[in-house]
């Protein structure tokens, strides 16, 4: 394929997918409301076009149109950049995802952008860049309980991220790749049977990255950053319009990338739950949409249970935060590494 | 294409490196160092090396400047004083700078004559050559690392145990 022409598809890619995700981060958030509303028995937002279906489009409106406030004792070339560091690193991972099966026409890839050999480690990769926006905003606006929120957030993404990599050393054993596609592929033989949770025997594995997921995006039982009833705001307090925007798109665009990578390493990506038990769709246009179709249905599984859980647990104490990561989660994940490698070594 | 990507990418590590002394903030600093080493893992990916590429990210980009600028959060330190410098420092430093940039030129030109240009479309070195060559060539300087790094993070706790306190 001509080098030109692959360049434009690839970008005429990137642009779809971009729309695609912030269109569903606009519409997780008005699913958080809802749900949310539901969960302490009341309506939510109900207003705006059908069951508030239009509300996303008139915040994010409001967002455009607010007046842009920056105080005049922040440090002010961190204080710009720290919005675009926390978003950019948000977007920056749905580029190694695999939505679909890997369906190639002339060498390019559909449903997928980029397809690396180290895709689970790009992602790893972009978590831990991803610290800097939140650290810099709470130390640029130079105000105390922004820097506590950020002091929070840098260390609590920084302890979790251990406890998180760990956890997904077990899926890499089992795979042997560190590619997003083939650990989908492992586990598409058999259906639920065959998926990392179950058939591969990582379910500890999936708890653990389940809520160390929940710690390195800063979303209850651990969203101490963001303590409104300790800290007023968190490390976003001084900032206002799209810039405060910005952090909100951030956060809920790592709520849906944190959903699609426990999907790809845990729940089989975009493999049918039921396997060979039902035939392949001989349609080519079914065939290639349905593993999109599941795709999206577990995706959209855990961002409800991601809601659930805001809606039920209480915040965690700091101290009970930092004690449970390191003293608990990093040494279950490292006997879970030992486990899943011993298993492996006998029964090969 | 490589070419272009190259100087794109080796002007940033070189505008970084030079920013990271011009600056007298520590946090703007320490940012610099983040994009000189961005940058290089750019380059090594340019050279094939996928894995290296990544581990500098995650290692480099991501655990130790964190560490930096947390430092520098917490402590809150403001701008630097800028002293002259010692004359030893000048008297011993700028010959010894000439001297590494004489002797790593003179490697790299005399090397350059065997080695064959390189391409995007060539081989990458993938995690299990790497792994190949990790546990199986080079298992014992390998074993010995991690035990280096084992006594560091001892030493670390008993400089952060506190006294009294047994």
């Amino acid at each position: 394929m001509n080098f030109w022409l692959f360049l434009l598809l690839s970008i005429v890619k990137v642009a779809v997918v971009l729309v695609i995700f912030l269109t569903s981060v606009a519409y997780t958030v008005l699913l958080e409301r809802k749900l949310v509303g539901r969960i302490q028995n009341r309506w939510g937002p109900s207003r705006v076009g059908p069951f508030g279906l239009l509300q996303p489009l008139v915040d994010g409106a409001k967002l455009f149109l607010k007046e842009d406030i920056i105080p005049t004792h922040v440090y002010k070339p961190l204080y710009l950049l720290a919005p675009l560091i926390a978003l950019g690193c948000s977007l920056l991972s749905i580029a190694v995802i695999p939505f679909g099966e890997p369906i190639e026409y002339h060498g390019f890839k559909w449903f997928e952008i980029a397809d690396l050999n180290i895709g689970l480690l790009v992602i790893l990769g972009v978590t831990s860049i991803s610290v800097y926006g939140i650290a810099l905003s709470g130390w640029a606006s130079n105000n105390k309980y922004s820097l506590l929120g950020a002091l929070r957030a840098s260390a609590q993404m920084i302890s979790y991220e251990l406890a998180l990599g760990l956890s997904l050393v077990g899926v890499v054993l089992r795979t042997g790749s560190l590619s997003l596609t083939k650990i989908v592929e492992v586990q598409s033989v058999h259906g639920v049977a065959s998926w990392n949770i179950f058939g591969g025997g990582q379910i500890i594995a999936f708890f653990i990255y389940l809520t160390a997921a929940y710690a390195e995006t800063n979303r209850a039982p651990f969203d101490l950053p963001e303590a409104e009833t300790e800290l007023t705001g968190g490390y976003h307090t001084e900032y206002s319009s799209m810039k405060f925007a910005m952090f909100f798109m951030a956060e809920y665009g790592n709520m849906i990338t944190v959903g699609c990578v426990a999907t790809l390493l845990f729940l089989g990506g975009w493999t049918s739950p039921f396997g060979d038990l039902i035939p392949q769709p001989q349609n080519f246009f079914v065939h290639a949409l349905m593993p999109i179709v599941w795709f999206v249905a577990k995706v959209f599984a855990f961002l409800f249970l991601y809601i659930w859980v805001r809606g039920t647990l209480p915040r965690f104490r700091y101290d009970q935060l930092m004690g449970y990561g390191w003293k608990y989660l990093v040494p279950v994940a490292m006997l879970n590494i030992v486990g899943t490698s011993l298993v492996l070594a006998v029964f090969p | 294409m490589h070419l272009i990507l190259f100087l794109i990418f080796a002007a940033f590590s070189l505008a970084g490196a030079v920013n990271l002394l011009l600056q007298t903030h520590p946090i703007n600093s320490a940012l610099s160092l983040i994009v000189v080493m961005s940058s290089l893992a750019v380059l090594y990916l340019l050279l094939g090396a996928e894995f290296l590429a990544i581990a500098q990210i995650i290692v480099y980009a991501g655990a130790v400047m964190v560490l930096f600028t947390f430092v520098v959060m917490l402590l809150n330190v403001g701008e630097e004083e800028h002293t002259h410098g010692s004359v030893v420092a000048k008297a011993i430093g700028f010959p010894a700078v000439v001297l590494i940039f004489c002797v790593v030129t003179t490697v790299i030109l005399e090397t350059e004559k065997r080695l064959a240009p390189i391409r995007l479309t060539d081989r990458i070195t993938t995690v299990q050559d790497l792994s190949k060559v990790l546990f199986r060539d080079m298992l014992l300087p390998f074993e010995l690392t991690s035990v280096l790094i084992l006594v560091a993070i001892l030493g670390a706790v008993a400089l952060a145990r506190k006294e009294g306190h047994t």
